[in-house]
């Protein structure tokens, strides 16, 4: 493949890695959440150029509809605004660095080294036949992720209802009375 | 665009999101570290896909993926509103009520 989709390919591919390096060096948290919203738009551009558009707009719908939403819902909540600390501090800099940037090292040696049996990829839409495996080979992946989706839901709605602690909290007490 | 091509994108996605797991005392920007890094494997299957089998397989397991993500950050966000409202902060450092 060349022409047109290669730079295509080259754009989506630096907006993913440098909003990635963005969200890793940022200071300011709100600033990382954005950035993050570009890593995942790009993302969701590799999936085009990859014969995936259904989980392209699965990305675009569910990482930058839902879960940067709920994340910069929780910046918001969970930061004192008033205090002007929305920067967080970090530490072990140095040491991450080289951390990953060895195992960046490795990896990419260990990618470009390895000789796959690549064949050509056929470009044709994926939708229908995700539909028809979620429906018949993956059934209990599908039923079993949707029990686990109705637990988190559950769940995440209990964690975060203060007052009902408090007042189970309150009862614990006066139990100890 | 060349499979290892991807692969080394994919890898540069996930140090990225290990270096925000590692420095990071935010529990939310931690959280982010870990989308990175699942959207780093996704990327991973979605190209394995594409390049090697020409099955549907690798799609799906990204789809299941994005599900376990999707749930994974609900609970964590509870849980880090819960943590806020009992310390007053959710740096990760403050959660060692636990520790011996």
């Amino acid at each position: 493949m060349s022409g047109p989709a290669d730079y295509i390919f080259y754009a989506a591919a630096a907006v993913t890695v440098g909003a990635a390096i963005l969200v890793a060096i940022l200071p300011n948290i709100l600033y990382a959440a954005v950035a993050l919203l570009f890593s995942f738009a790009g993302v969701a551009g590799l999936y085009v150029l990859l014969s995936a558009d259904f989980l392209a707009a699965t990305q675009v719908l569910v990482y930058v509809g839902g879960i940067l939403v709920l994340l910069l819902f929780a910046v918001f909540l969970s930061n004192r605004i008033s205090d002007a600390k929305i920067t967080n501090p970090t530490h072990f800099r140095l040491p991450a660095a080289a951390i990953c940037l060895v195992l960046f090292g490795v990896l990419s040696y260990a990618a470009v080294s390895t000789p796959y049996a690549v064949k050509e990829g056929v470009y044709l839409p994926t939708t229908a036949d995700i539909g028809e495996l979620l429906m018949t080979r993956y059934l209990l992946p599908f039923e079993v992720a949707s029990v686990l989706l109705l637990a988190a839901l559950i769940g995440a709605a209990f964690l975060s209802r203060p007052d009902r602690a408090a007042s189970v909290k309150g009862d614990m007490e006066e139990g100890k009375r | 665009m060349t499979l290892d091509k991807l692969l080394v994108i994919a890898a540069a996605l996930f140090c990225c999101g290990l270096y925000t797991v590692i420095t990071r005392r935010n529990a939310v920007a931690v959280l982010m570290g870990v989308e990175l890094i699942l959207n780093a494997t996704n990327i991973n299957f979605v190209a394995f896909s594409f390049f090697l089998h020409r099955m549907m397989g690798g799609q799906i397991f990204a789809v299941f993926v994005i599900v376990l993500a999707a749930a994974e950050a609900a609970v964590a966000l509870a849980i880090f509103l819960r943590m806020f409202s009992t310390t007053g902060t959710v740096e990760v450092d403050a959660a060692n009520e636990l520790k011996g």
